[in-house]
């Protein structure tokens, strides 16, 4: 199929940015989205021109690298997958795809498609982790007897792979769907119990701090999230954060 | 933004109720209408509590959307929000809005003329030179005009839109919505969201054809 691209280029974080068209012949409906890019690259290369420059690493769905913002969607028009695993059979002969990086303030635009992500590595370095005792006696974690529920809960919320699409798609650059896998997936199990104040309340300023906007419950998140990460998780945060501030002191 | 929100549509609820009496019985409403125009507590303590919670989550609001713009420098050449999200979710601040502007309306009908009737020419009686009660008279006669009716119909279409998402998103907000109440939230606060403003709705109309061609 012959597709018209749309593509945003923009040679620096300084730079102002544009969109620029680039027409691409004889795309496979087999290739994944950015096995499309690739070939378009290399016709940018053999031409002398720059390539484009986007993120990607596993091309198998799993880290969360790739994250473009295609047609308007988060990862594209596909349901519960990241651009990696997005084929260009969701598209037709003729069409025209936008492909912009993600937006928002908080993830500012190293170069072409590619953002800066570094303010949610400090959101979960904030309070997203268990602090152990590694002295050489720590407990077998499967020794501890745990709901399957909760085990299961905390796994769905441990399946986000942090790679921004909740906050590309939210209207106010919300990262309240990320943080609250991660604060769900700990304060669910007993192990992360222990420290659940503190990190709700860490993580949550940490968030406002680096400047995502505010949760208005759109839900537009849990619609493009690649791993269906549900809305349940902010609902549990919510709580959370409410009686870390207003409730029993550790 | 939730718990004034809340707040609020307790309100509501109470201000329909009030407001169904004038449909079902004259002399009711005015003695329900006359206790809380008169009584201390409602004057002087829940008047003062339910403005407050109007402008908080007003100001809120703005807030809240200014700082939410902020967060997102620069926007998609290229965006379909329809694709993941309700309208009605997203444009809280035009329905919001809308709400607003119509309270400015309906303060100039009633509340301001109501004030001033008690605390500036200092009348507490409710009553008109004949000696009945002035309340009902008062809400009967400002539905005469159809423009007035219409400008009540469209508040209330935006106030149903407002509240559709506001209602279930004031849970959302407090942790209380969980997977086995969500699809009950949701359903509630349709029902909620319809009820109320139709509510409000039959009460102008039924004013406005009870005066003109009943």
């Amino acid at each position: 199929m012959n597709l018209n691209l749309k593509i945003w280029r923009q040679k620096s974080k300084k730079d102002k940015g544009k969109i620029v068209d680039y027409p691409i012949a004889n795309v496979s409906e087999h290739m994944s989205f950015l096995e499309m890019l690739d070939v378009l690259n290399e016709e940018l290369v053999s031409k002398g021109e720059e390539p484009v420059a986007f993120d990607h690493d596993c091309r198998e769905g799993i880290f969360g690298m790739c994250s473009l913002y295609i047609n308007g969607e988060a990862h594209g028009p596909d349901r519960g997958v990241t651009t990696c695993q997005l084929h260009m059979r969701k598209f037709k002969d003729g069409d025209t795809i936008f492909i912009e990086p993600f937006r928002a303030t908080a993830l500012p635009v190293i170069k072409d498609l590619i953002v800066d992500r570094s303010s949610m590595d400090r959101i979960q370095q904030a309070g997203g982790f268990v602090s152990v005792n590694t002295s050489g006696n720590t407990q077998d974690a499967n020794a501890i007897p745990i709901p399957k529920e909760n085990a299961d809960l905390a796994f769905d919320a441990a399946t986000c792979i942090g790679c921004g699409a909740c906050i590309a798609t939210c209207k106010n650059s919300s990262a309240m769907l990320y943080v609250s896998a991660k604060v769900s997936q700990f304060s669910l199990l007993p192990q992360g119990q222990v420290e659940a104040k503190d990190r709700v309340i860490n993580m949550v300023n940490k968030m406002d701090e680096e400047g995502f906007g505010n949760c208005t419950n759109t839900g537009a998140c849990e619609v493009e999230c690649p791993k269906g990460i549900s809305l349940d998780n902010i609902s549990r945060m919510n709580r959370e954060f409410l009686s870390a501030n207003f409730g029993l002191k550790k | 933004m939730a718990l004034s929100g809340f707040f609020l549509m307790f309100f509501l609820v109470q201000h329909l109720t009030i407001n169904t009496l004038s449909v079902f019985s004259e002399e009711m409403f005015n003695e329900v209408s006359h206790f809380m125009g008169t009584n201390p507590l409602v004057q002087f303590l829940l008047q003062p509590v339910l403005i407050f919670a109007v402008v908080f989550h007003f100001v809120m609001g703005m807030f809240l959307e200014y700082r939410n713009n902020k967060a997102r420098d620069v926007s998609y050449a290229y965006n379909k929000p329809a694709a993941n999200s309700s309208w009605m979710s997203r444009n809280m601040i035009i329905s919001g809005l809308t709400v607003l502007a119509f309270l400015v309306l309906h303060f100039i009908d009633f509340w301001i003329p109501e004030i001033s009737t008690k605390y500036v020419v200092g009348d507490m009686t409710g009553k008109l030179a004949d000696g009945s009660f002035r309340y009902y008279h008062e809400l009967h006669e400002k539905f005469v005009s159809p423009a007035r009716v219409v400008a009540y119909v469209v508040a209330f279409v935006f106030l149903a839109l407002h509240l559709i998402h506001g209602f279930q998103s004031s849970f959302q907000s407090v942790g209380f919505r969980k997977s086995n109440n969500k699809l009950l939230l949701s359903r509630l606060s349709y029902l909620f969201a319809i009820l109320v403003p139709a509510g409000f709705i039959f009460v102008a109309v039924f004013h406005y054809v009870s005066h003109n061609h009943l």
